[in-house]
């Protein structure tokens, strides 16, 4: 036998790229890079994430000091973004505000991933009851508005920005319990889960093992597009003042307080206004590349 | 019954249930996918299985490794009842029951390196340290004929000859006794699938196997099996060392499925007599009375559509040919 | 001589297409040249990316635009080269002189037309008959491919159809306007081996019947030697061996050819004789290897194979064989069969 394996080398010789020694991953990656939009939004993330370690270090001013002689000036060399009512730097204030986006983002989509992963996988590998069941509880999640839900368990917690983590977190974890119950079900019956099963492995070896490796695609796209979902919820909750709670700097708190001003300081809005936009943006930009990355034949 | 027995199987039953609705689910008729089979397999010898889409065939490896429970029956390897033992103890022999899967494609996990893959038993079963992990683990690479240094790359990374060596030697990782074969070469083109009728044929000296062939292709099965069993809808039809069944098949669909395979000869194919079977396999669902072949069987007499015939041996010998027919032998 | 030009009702004369893809170029098929004869059968084998299937769909232009195309080449029907033809002029050939069968019955058929109305479709798309006369067309068309009752199952859908039943009814469709060309893709790779066996007796009396040619593409040498008449050999992208089906399967001349021969396992050879394969793999169609494309596997590789590709040769009459050493097979110097 050895025979083959010399004309394996051979044909590695002569044929040159035939194996290349890559992974889904380095795959996806490749593919990735070649997406232009996706590198965009890549790059807005990468360049928010940034902003948020370093905001100490680019704001000019203390986001919540106020100067009351340069309230509610426009942009310009001092204040690039202008100022607000109580003289806070909005620039200053918009650096400071990825920080809660970003936090928020993060965090409640992590704990919806938690959730959705613990559910999805009883739901889809037990099957049976539990299956049935979580699955209609999660329909009921998806028929509630987003934000309707989000006000509701705002309002029974009180605000704050740790209750915010915990009402994203649970609200999302519904679309990821029912991406990764059916990501189940299609690998649950390959054979190469039964060749494990043949060898004696467990039920938790098959998941961990098994099961998550290789339905992780999916879910990382989703997390992604979520966290975009949830920067939306978070400024949505500030804004209607049951989110993060003053002084702290807060995009959808920005946009509440300077709505009376659209008039006669139309920058007090714009900016905080944009950076949601942008950021959202970035995450769902990045969520579809990734989604082609990991699949080109899924568009 | 003889000593020699690895595995023996009697009166293997598999149902599956239809089942209907949304939370209650009420049961909407049975699938008879295997259907009150036996056979055995002598120490060292290859069984083949044979049969068409839906005869039930690969459920019975499935039965038999406990990755379905059974409906009826009993598996008895090593003169053990495999269907009565705990799951710890199953644990002990799923060491000795390895499989090998048809789709090279798969049977492998695309997140893990051929070397998690054929690690995994010694994981599961907790067998030697890392060290002695990964030497093993190279030595099966070149047992299966492939390059131990490859080790490191993706299953994507290679054909699906490659492919299912890898298959083989994670099967052959924890020195089984008996393997089962679910079409392990009918994903493969000609030339590759020679290579692993080959590959398997040596390990079956080297490491003195016992293998279960299940396969669609007669040609394939009677070129690697010593005795073949020939199944349909659930049942077995005929059992018979693999000459007599091409020599002299008793079984009218044995006969049709010979003649239905063409041999790669035009000289031969142009003198042979070809019979062709009517009709389509029925639904296992809702099976024919009597024999189930008897609607597409030319030999078929009134009694066939009201009796089932038994699987009876037809050889001087005690189990050398065994056929499930009325009119067994009779030409068509 | 000008008879047998005659008696050509296909030509394909140095057919490149090829794939581009992010990783590079695909020679899927890669200068094949050969003609098809009238009534007669000719197999196409080669195993899975050796282009036989891109050779098909080539013919009928489904080649699928713009990842694929066809870069160069003839293929000559009727007088005329159908790659030069525009689309419309080309639908008056597919599916009406030329028509094809496709490998997988499942998913060839529309699940949401009845099977009746799929084949009167390609009865009124070509020939602009009334619905009463295409109907009636049809039925006699689901009898002539044996489907039972063709009156009640003129009605309803593919899902209620078996796989050889479907098989049935493509080719059923496949043959409505009488083309002289049948092109079969994998006809019975999807199927049981007794309804294989069905298909493939149906598609030759159906030939005797209708005096087509067809042109069957499969891995099965078996069905080659069944029936086929002539046999080209295709291997990464390229033809390398085309005869008569005898000189094919018993003086094979291409090292290829030979191995091929030599690794298939037959009903009527004891069991376990051990097979000769081929060794190693078909090499990468974006990488393909310098000189002959077969010579990293082959045994009887000597310096010249590495140099330049051997074009495709009459060595003996109407036996072609792409390959240096062909002569020394055709004399005997080198074995065939042995080891």
């Amino acid at each position: 036998m050895a025979s083959i394996k010399e004309l394996e080398v051979l044909e590695e010789i002569e044929t040159g790229k035939k194996y290349s020694r890559t992974s889904l991953y380095k795959d996806a990656w490749k593919r990735l890079k070649k997406n232009k939009l996706a590198m965009l939004g890549l790059s807005i993330v990468i360049l928010l994430i940034l902003i948020a370690i370093f905001a100490p270090l680019i704001s000019p001013y203390n986001p919540i000091s106020r100067i009351k002689e340069d309230s509610s000036l426009g942009p310009g060399m001092n204040h690039l973004f202008g100022t607000d009512l109580l003289g806070r730097d909005i620039f200053s204030r918009v650096i400071y505000g990825s920080r809660i986006s970003i936090e928020v983002g993060v965090i409640a989509v992590g704990i919806s991933v938690i959730i959705g992963l613990f559910f999805g996988a009883l739901s889809g590998y037990f099957g049976g009851i539990s299956d049935a069941v979580i699955m209609r509880v999660a329909d009921i999640f998806f028929a509630f508005p987003y934000i309707l839900g989000a006000i509701a368990i705002m309002t029974i917690l009180g605000p704050g920005i740790v209750n915010i983590f915990i009402a994203i977190g649970i609200l999302g974890w519904a679309s990821i319990a029912r991406i990764f119950r059916s990501s189940i079900l299609t690998i649950k019956n390959k054979e190469y889960i039964e060749a494990a099963r043949a060898m004696g492995a467990s039920n938790n070896r098959i998941i961990i093992k098994h099961i998550f490796p290789n339905s992780f695609a999916p879910i990382i796209v989703y997390a992604t597009m979520n966290v975009g979902i949830a920067i939306i919820v978070e400024a949505a909750l500030s804004f209607l003042g049951i989110g993060v709670q003053p002084p702290t700097p807060a995009w959808g708190k920005m946009l509440a307080d300077s709505m009376a001003y659209i008039d006669t300081a139309p920058w007090m809005m714009f900016f905080p206004g944009l950076a949601i936009l942008i950021t959202v943006l970035g995450f769902v930009l990045l969520g579809d590349g990734l989604r082609d990355a990991f699949d080109p034949k899924l568009r | 019954m003889e000593n020699n027995i690895l595995l023996e199987v009697k009166n293997l039953k598999k149902y599956f249930n239809l089942r209907s609705g949304f939370l209650s689910q009420r049961f909407a008729g049975s699938v008879k996918a295997v259907d009150d089979i036996s056979f055995f397999i002598r120490r060292g010898e290859t069984f083949g299985l044979v049969g068409e889409t839906g005869c039930g065939k690969t459920t019975v490896a499935r039965v038999i490794l406990r990755l379905v429970p059974q409906t009826g029956g009993e598996a008895i390897y090593n003169k053990v009842n495999i269907f009565k033992l705990t799951s710890r103890e199953m644990l002990k022999i799923r060491r000795e029951i390895q499989v090998i899967f048809q789709d090279p494609y798969a049977s492998l996990s695309p997140r893990m390196t051929v070397g998690d893959i054929i690690n995994e038993p010694f994981e599961i079963h907790k067998i030697g340290d890392k060290r002695k992990r990964i030497k093993k683990v190279k030595e099966l690479l070149r047992v299966v004929g492939l390059n131990p240094e490859h080790i490191h790359r993706y299953p994507h990374e290679f054909s699906s000859g490659q492919r299912q060596r890898v298959g083989v030697a994670r099967a052959l990782a924890l020195t089984p006794k008996l393997l089962l074969c679910d079409e392990p070469v009918s994903a493969l083109d000609v030339s590759v699938q020679a290579q692993i009728l080959n590959l398997l044929t040596d390990l079956q000296k080297e490491f003195n196997l016992t293998y279960l062939f299940i396969a669609h292709d007669l040609s394939v099965v009677k070129h690697v099996s010593d005795r073949i069993g020939v199944m349909y809808l659930g049942k077995l039809f005929e059992v018979a060392n693999s000459e007599d069944l091409y020599k002299k098949p008793l079984h009218p669909y044995t006969m049709g499925l010979l003649s239905a395979i063409p041999i790669p000869d035009p000289e031969l194919e142009r003198k042979r007599r070809r019979i062709v079977l009517e009709g389509d396999v029925p639904s296992p669902i809702n099976p024919p009375s009597g024999c189930s072949f008897h609607q597409r069987c030319p030999n078929a007499q009134d009694i066939c559509s009201k009796e089932e015939p038994e699987l009876k041996n037809y050889s001087k010998n005690e189990n050398e040919h065994l056929a499930a027919c009325f009119f067994a032998g009779k030409p068509i | 001589m000008a008879e047998t030009e005659n008696n050509k009702i296909l030509e394909v004369k140095n057919l490149r297409t090829y794939f581009y893809t992010d990783d590079g170029v695909v020679k899927a098929v890669d200068g094949v040249s050969f003609d098809l004869k009238k009534g007669e059968t000719l197999g196409i084998v080669g195993e899975t990316g050796c282009g036989k299937s891109v050779t098909a769909l080539s013919i009928l232009r489904l080649i699928p635009e713009p990842m694929g195309k066809i870069v160069e080449g003839e293929i000559i029907f009727d007088g005329k080269d159908l790659l030069k033809l525009g689309q419309k002029e080309l639908q008056n050939f597919r599916g009406n002189r030329i028509s094809m069968i496709f490998q997988d019955p499942m998913t060839s058929l529309n699940p949401v037309y009845t099977v009746g109305n799929q084949v009167m479709e390609s009865l009124v798309v070509h020939r602009k008959l009334s619905k009463e006369e295409a109907r009636r067309g049809s039925l006699k068309l689901l009898e002539m491919v044996g489907i039972p009752e063709p009156k009640r199952r003129f009605a309803s859908y593919p899902h209620e159809f078996s796989g050889g039943m479907r098989q049935r009814v493509m080719i059923a469709m496949a043959i409505a306007n009488s083309p002289s060309v049948l092109i079969a893709d994998e006809p019975t790779t999807a199927l049981d081996v007794t309804i294989q066996a069905q298909i493939l007796e149906l598609m030759d009396e159906l030939k005797s019947k209708t005096n087509s040619s067809i042109i069957i593409i499969t891995h099965d040498l078996g069905v080659v030697a069944k029936y086929a008449n002539r046999v080209m050999v295709m291997y990464a992208g390229k033809p390398i061996e085309f005869s008569n089906v005898d000189n094919i399967f018993y003086k094979p001349m291409h090292p290829y050819t030979i191995g091929l021969m030599k690794s298939i396992t037959r009903l009527d050879e004891k069991n376990r004789k051990k097979l000769k394969p081929i060794e190693g793999l078909p090499p990468s169609l974006i990488d393909l290897p310098k000189g002959c494309i077969f010579r990293i596997r082959c045994k009887y590789a000597i310096n010249q194979c590495k140099k330049e590709y051997p074009p495709l040769v009459e060595i003996e009459k109407d036996h072609r064989v792409s390959c240096y050493r062909a002569k020394e097979f055709m004399d005997g110097i080198l074995e065939r069969f042995g080891n």
